[in-house]
């Protein structure tokens, strides 16, 4: 028996029913794309060339082609790095710590937010692996493998280590996660190709669905499964950023040593994280006409989330700076004192600026409720994280403790075509994605309709 | 057989048919085969060899093939591969020398050291003397003589040579710079007279005027031996002794000998500095007063005045109100002291004017200085060019007067003051020969280029300073087809024997002068094997003051008058000086040279103007410290204009402007071709005497940007305790702790110094424990290390375009901070350095940390710690994710940004793009690939040696069998090295080793600290405080 409650406001709106949604978001699938996607396509496939080329350039000539230099030798790439990770947090956390948290609103957005972070977290590995030296055996030798060299072993000290099983664990959890996720909806895209005979589709997604037969006890394991990998998946959004965190708090540098920064980064992953979520999902629900799924309601709940997340940095940088002073320690004080009134001061205040004036207009529902200002936040909060980042690196770097290596960083073209590649890769991804997997997670969407008695009894 | 039939056999034995010949006949090979194994299945293991070998030859093949490895058919008997030979020799270029030791790998020079025994060149190196072993290796050395431009043999050279000469009748000219070696000066005098010819000397840099005036006041057209360690009180006007001067190495040692305190001995000397340019000598200061330079006469004269009125002797008259607008307090506090320390003392002065110099001397002589500091029994000659001399042979040129010229390995067109005149008549010279090893601004002009040999392939002997002599013998057999001069000129003179057989017949004949009995070969053996020789001569002679001083007063009066009463004062004072990278430009197509930052405006591949900030106010000359980018300064001399960039220099005096020499080369070689402008074309011409001051330049801002290649580019220390500590003499007196600075950090039991509170355990270093220390008050900041350090470990030149991206690679550096008037608190005041400036210098490489923070981070395990403490570089490991660089709070470590070897975008690092210039590489150290970091190893190479050779003689290391290459290089002994677990080691004496507890020091001495203690990366490297000899005001 169904049963509905009259205080709750349904999370799907539109009256739809299962079959709605079936037609919804199969549609997408199966019919041609629209010419927006092409266009949307063709720009990033252009990114994505154009950032090849510096790609190539980078790997042929050197990390030269790079701004770095003597004094600083992360920068942009780095920064990237981090900005990327901090991004690939929203997907895990909505869909892993929200399924327990049992907040069923996450149902619409998760499938997206996932796929988002999976392709986040690809974007975010093109760094550490490309800016290093001498990639092509860095590739392997950072592995513990077992070798030919006698003892030698990795680093178990080193943080770079750390990220290395970090990054690649929750990429790993969070692409199977995903994709059992994907399973039920592949099938019922199987199912629809069977019945409207496009053979090819019944092939691949058939393929893709691992041979699903809908029962009782394969929707009992699958539910059962889903439990287990949020349950793993869940300490992975707080360890991934906590442990590229430590790439920075376990060294020397002042404004790099510090504590206060796995709760610091964490909060600021999650910040920048559901910022992409929103500008991705405006679009897309725009695009795809998906407005009754992912309603204003999905759209408050995250502001809310960034209301909260956005202010937990607020207080980590106002902490920074008060730590840096009470700690008496004269680099310290000077690694802030140039942070907000240095050569880098604009970036330290485009970062306050974004990431945590603009957060606090979501207190205001009328700004929170409204899709155009909340697209607009969601863009400056991600800047102001790019933001945060490049602070943290660089301005630390660049005037550190000996006077005499103090230095300016500039960036190339090459850096400027890095991170070009990245968004054309992301871009890529996330566009042929939306054209060819389900955008939202069907099975579980339908479990929360509403409506489906009343309109049955209607028709 | 039957008979008639020709019988063939195939030997003896079968003729005879024997036994055994029987036997084996059926065999496929009847005769012994070489294989091992019975001989019944010697044909399997034949081919079973042959399939080896065949297998192993193409193994063989898969590797990548030996080039240019030629073995020696026979070893000569002291030449092992890997093993390094050492042959003493003498470095000359332009009129400066050096005794030298030089290393040799397979035959082939790799490093030059100081040579230890000679007692004129301090034993040590400078940065010039350093490089001089890559021009060597210079692809555009001449390969062949030139004649009439065309490559020609030595043959047809020579024919035409003698030939020309004998038939030629006007005057005859050897134009050289200052020869210090008799038998080369002997081999020019007999050419000379052969053909009627005069020999005359120049330098680049002049020292007529001192020249003159000693010559005049003693008889003695040379320069006499200051002993700066004798000297209690030091007065320079504008005389760079610790920088550009000639055997500046020498002086260096001599005045830090006085400068280097402990608890013992608590003396020092105190040096004063007049001077318009920040030179290192000024920087070295303990008070430094810029002045206009054309001001100096005046100080000297009033200096003079008040000596010898205190002093009650005659004084000028009238001098001392010519000019109100300067300040003379000071001179009267100077006069007391130099009263005070009477023969303990040495004026000295640049000025390039007889008169001026006079009277230095007078004030040398009214101190007593002459027999105490300044000895004229013993003078140098190293510096005799005469611009008299070379004024009439300019008027002989221009007055058509010259048949034939010959250049000796000099470069007139570019660095002589009267070029202009050189140039425009040279055509009319019928013979011009050069011997200059490339296609120079000179030897374009000629009709015959006759290539020297490089000194490191030549013979010669040298008498640098009076009695004390140098020998230069080749450590490689001439690379291209060039002959040193002294042959050609033997030849053309006519003489049979070479130059060899000449130095050795001098030496024969020398040899009897010196009361020495050996047979000639072991005395000639020991000369070469030492490299230099000294042979007493007593002579004593005196300057009898009273008498002659009055006699020059008269003389010199009106002249000095006349310079100080020359007060029309308009535009700006140019000062040219010579700096201690390019130097004269002799060797600017040399890129370590160019890449070696100035040592005190850190610039490197340009020459700039060094602006006073209040007059880079005036001029509105924007500069930016980030991108390096600074405004072209129009300058204009005699309505013509030139655009140099400008560098805001603290120090410089206002209303002057600097300029190096050596820069705007034309002709010297790809690499130094066009880099910063010619000052040497400043340089007012119809002069009687080289005169470096130029009065009344015009100089306006032209707006234009311009960037300018710095390693440094923030200037001051921020009040930085941890890095730069430092004392004055009085409070060192009082507490030898004065100026110590301890950061300590707070616990809930107090105040804890940070080796308290560490989280690290400690280290065992059972064998060794290599320690550095770095007297700061020693560092006279020269940078010879700089250059050591890269020759020794294969650093590669970036070029100025990865300079000014901030990718320099050296290893070691020095960083060099101005002080600052802000105060303490005031952090953006800080930043400002004081007009003028206290200068300190710190020589920073890798600090071998024993809790290295580069160690922990790096993810490969490619930087690691050694059991004898050194922080150790796998390149082979590094992935290059420069972590460990990051985190390193040094900022020493280097990254291989690109490929800097076989790279044609890096064509200026030479020493690792062309076959020639990698034959200077050090084959004990790596050349880095790209995308590897890189940092100094302590010379781990060096360590290594001198294990092996303790080894090979069956004893245990012992302190002094390993030398780092910045070490032996220091003139002033600043840097210390050894090994602290040696309980006789000079480090554990120098640092007063007190205890050794799991790594960590206690030392005694007072004025050692390491840098960042706070951090508690526990360095290796100890600094010792710097003391200033400051008079409390």
């Amino acid at each position: 028996m169904h049963v509905e409650s009259k205080l709750r406001k349904p999370l799907i709106t539109g009256g739809k029913t299962i079959k709605d949604v079936s037609d919804d978001i199969c549609i997408r699938v199966e019919e041609k794309p629209s010419w927006m996607w092409y266009v949307a396509m063709i720009i990033s496939n252009i990114t994505l060339i154009i950032g090849a080329y510096a790609v190539y350039r980078t790997l042929w000539d050197g990390i030269g082609m790079w701004g770095l230099n003597k004094t600083v030798m992360w920068a942009w790439d780095i920064t990237n790095f981090v900005w990327w990770v901090g991004i690939g947090h929203a997907g895990t956390l909505i869909s892993a710590i929200l399924l327990l948290f049992r907040q069923r609103w996450r149902m619409a957005i998760n499938r997206s937010a996932e796929a988002m972070t999976i392709f986040a977290v690809i974007c975010a590995a093109m760094f550490p692996l490309l800016h290093m030296g001498r990639l092509w055996i860095g590739l392997i030798w950072v592995l513990p493998l077992p070798n030919t060299y006698g003892s030698l072993w990795v680093n178990f000290a080193s943080p770079l280590l750390w990220d290395v099983f970090a990054i690649t664990t929750y990429f790993s959890v969070s692409l199977v996660f995903w994709y059992i996720g994907l399973i039920p909806d592949f099938a019922t895209i199987r199912d629809r190709a069977k019945i409207a005979g496009r053979k090819i589709s019944a092939v691949i997604y058939g393929a893709l669905s691992f041979g699903w037969d809908g029962a009782a006890k394969t929707w009992s394991r699958y539910e059962t499964v889903s439990l287990v990998l949020a349950g793993l998946a869940t300490p992975l959004v707080l360890s991934v950023h906590t442990i590229v965190s430590m790439d920075f708090a376990t060294s020397v540098i002042p404004g790099w040593h510090t504590t206060i920064f796995p709760p610091y980064f964490v909060a600021g992953a999650i910040f920048s994280g559901f910022a992409m979520v929103l500008t991705l999902l405006i679009i897309t629900r725009r695009v795809y006409k998906l407005e009754d799924y992912i309603t204003i309601k999905h759209l408050e709940l995250m502001n809310i989330v960034i209301i909260v997340t956005g202010s937990i940095v607020g207080i980590a940088y106002l902490t920074e700076l008060f730590m840096a002073w009470y700690s008496g320690v004269e680099y310290e004080q000077y690694a802030f004192y140039n942070r907000v009134t240095g050569p880098y001061w604009w970036a330290y205040w485009s970062m306050m600026t974004c990431n945590v004036i603009s957060p606090q207009l979501f207190w205001f529902k009328k700004i929170r409720t409204n899709i155009a200002a909340t697209f607009i936040i969601s863009i400056i909060v991600n800047i102001g994280m790019w933001f945060e980042r490049f602070v943290i690196i660089v301005t630390s770097l660049h005037r550190d403790f000996l006077p005499s290596s103090w230095a300016m960083f500039y960036p190339t073209i090459y850096d400027v075509g890095m991170y070009l590649f990245t968004f054309g890769l992301f871009f890529t991804a996330f566009l042929a994605f939306s054209r060819f997997f389900p955008v939202i997670n069907m099975a579980e969407v339908k479990s929360i309709l509403k409506h489906t008695g009343e309109k049955v009894k209607i028709k | 057989m039957s008979k008639g039939k020709k019988t063939y056999w195939k030997g003896i034995e079968q003729l005879k048919n024997e036994p055994s010949f029987v036997k084996n006949a059926q065999n496929e090979f009847p005769e012994y085969l070489p294989i091992k194994g019975s001989s019944d299945n010697s044909r399997r293991d034949f081919l079973k060899m042959m399939g080896f070998g065949i297998a192993a030859v193409s193994t063989v093949a898969c590797e990548a093939p030996v080039k240019y490895a030629i073995p020696h058919v026979e070893k000569p008997q002291d030449l092992d591969p890997s093993l390094a030979n050492y042959y003493a020799s003498t470095y000359v270029m332009g009129s400066d020398y050096c005794s030298v030791v030089v290393k040799t790998r397979e035959g082939r020079p790799i490093k030059i050291d100081g040579n230890k025994f000679s007692k004129v060149s301090a034993g040590c190196t400078s940065s010039q003397v350093e490089s001089s072993v890559l021009s060597l290796y210079d692809k555009q050395r001449l390969t062949a003589p030139l004649l009439n431009k065309r490559e020609s043999s030595w043959s047809d050279v020579d024919k035409f040579i003698i030939e020309k000469l004998s038939q030629l009748n006007k005057k005859k000219y050897v134009v050289s710079y200052t020869i210090n070696s008799p038998s080369t000066l002997e081999v020019i005098n007999k050419f000379c007279e052969k053909y009627n010819a005069k020999h005359i000397q120049y330098d680049n840099i002049s020292y007529n005027g001192m020249l003159d005036a000693n010559f005049e006041y003693y008889g003695k057209r040379k320069l006499p031996f200051y002993d700066f360690s004798k000297a209690k009180t030091i007065v320079s006007f504008g005389y760079d002794f610790l920088g550009s001067s000639f055997n500046h190495n020498l002086f260096n040692k001599q005045f830090t000998e006085r400068r280097v305190v402990n608890k013992d001995n608590r003396e020092m000397s105190r040096l004063y500095s007049f001077e318009s340019n920040l030179s290192l000598t000024g920087a070295n200061a303990d008070h430094r007063v810029p002045i206009k330079s054309h001001h100096s006469p005046l100080y000297i004269a009033e200096l003079y005045n008040i000596l010898s009125k205190k002093l009650s002797k005659i004084s000028f008259t009238g001098l001392i109100d010519v000019n109100t607008e300067i300040k003379y307090d000071k001179l009267n506090d100077i006069a007391d002291e130099l009263i005070q320390n009477k023969g303990k003392s040495i004026i000295i002065s640049d000025s390039n004017n007889k008169s001026v110099q006079l009277l230095v001397n007078l004030i040398n002589d009214l101190l007593d200085n002459y027999g105490n500091t300044i000895d004229i029994n013993r003078s140098y000659n190293i510096r005799k060019g005469d611009d008299k001399q070379f004024s009439q042979f300019i008027n002989d040129l221009s007055n058509n007067n010259v048949s034939s010229l010959v250049f000796l390995n000099c470069n007139p067109v570019y660095d002589n003051f009267k070029f202009s005149q050189i140039k425009e008549n040279l055509d009319n010279v019928s013979l011009k020969i050069s011997t200059s090893d490339r296609i120079d601004e000179t030897s374009v002009k000629c009709d015959i280029i006759a290539p020297d040999s490089h000194f490191l392939e030549s013979w010669n002997d040298h008498e640098p300073l009076e009695n004390s002599f140098s020998f230069t013998q080749p450590t490689i057999s001439n690379i291209f087809d060039t002959r040193q001069y002294q042959d050609s000129f033997l030849k053309w003179t006519g003489e049979k024997n070479n130059f060899f057989s000449f130095i050795k017949n001098n030496w024969k004949k020398k040899q009897k002068l010196t009361n020495s009995d050996e047979p000639f070969q072991i005395f000639w053996d020991k000369l070469l094997h030492d490299g230099v020789a000294e042979f007493i001569v007593d002579e004593k002679r005196n300057i009898n003051s009273s008498k002659s001083s009055r006699k020059f007063l008269s003389k010199i009066n009106s002249e000095i008058l006349s310079i100080i009463n020359d007060n029309k004062e308009s535009g700006f004072e140019l000062n040219i000086y010579q700096n201690l990278t390019v130097s004269d430009g002799i060797q600017a197509n040399n890129p370590w040279l160019q890449e070696m930052p100035d040592p005190i405006s850190k610039v490197c591949w340009d020459n700039y103007l060094s602006v006073n900030p209040k007059d880079a106010n005036k001029l509105n000359i924007k500069t930016d410290s980030g991108t390096m980018t600074t405004n072209l300064l129009t300058l204009s001399i005699n309505g013509a204009d030139f655009e140099i960039p400008a560098i805001i220099q603290p120090g410089q005096a206002e209303g002057t402007m600097g300029l190096a020499l050596g820069y705007g080369r034309e002709l010297a070689g790809p690499v130094g071709d066009n880099v910063g402008f010619n000052a040497f074309g400043l340089i007012d011409s119809s002069n009687e005497y080289q005169n470096l001051v130029i009065k009344n330049v015009s100089i306006s801002n032209s707006g234009k940007e311009y960037r300018i290649a710095q390693t440094q580019t923030h200037e001051t220390i921020m009040a930085r305790e941890s890095v730069i500590q430092e004392t004055t003499l009085d409070e060192y007196k009082k507490d030898v702790y004065a100026g110590k600075y301890q950061f300590k950090v707070a616990t809930s039991q107090g105040k804890k110094k940070p080796e308290e509170v560490t989280l690290w355990d400690g280290h065992d270093y059972p064998n060794h424990h290599w320690v550095m220390s770095i007297d700061l008050n020693a560092c006279t900041g020269c940078g010879s290390c700089v250059i050591a350090c890269q020759v020794e470990n294969n650093v590669p030149v970036v070029g100025k375009e990865e300079v000014l991206n901030r990718r320099e690679m050296a290893w070691l550096r020095i960083d060099r901070y101005y002080s600052s008037d802000a105060d303490v608190e005031d952090l953006q005041g800080l930043e400002v350095a004081a007009e003028n400036p206290d200068v300190t210098f710190q020589p920073m490489m890798c600090q071998h940390c024993n809790n290295a923070p580069c160690e922990t981070v790096c993810p490969v395990a490619a930087t690691t710690h050694s059991s004898e403490g050194l922080n150790q570089m796998t390149y082979n490991r590094c992935i290059g994710t420069r972590y460990c660089a990051n985190n390193c709070p040094y900022k020493v470590r280097r990254f291989n940004w690109f490929k800097y070897h076989d790279n044609a975008q890096f064509d200026k690092n030479i020493a690792m793009n062309n076959d020639l210039g990698k034959m200077v590489l050090n084959p004990d150290v790596t050349v880095r690939s790209r995308g590897v970091m890189e940092k100094c190893s302590f010379c781990i190479q060096k360590i290594q040696e001198g294990k092996l050779l303790a080894k090979s003689e069956k004893r245990s290391l012992k302190d002094g069998d390993v030398k780092m290459a910045c070490g032996a290089a220091c003139s002033t002994n600043a840097i210390t090295f050894g090994d602290v677990n040696d309980k006789n080691s000079k480090i554990r004496k120098k640092l007063k080793v007190e205890k050794i507890d799991k790594a960590t020091l206690k030392l005694k001495e007072e004025r050692a600290y390491a840098v960042l203690d706070e951090i508690r990366v526990s360095p290796n490297v100890w600094y010792l405080r710097k003391v200033r000899n400051k008079k409390n005001v």
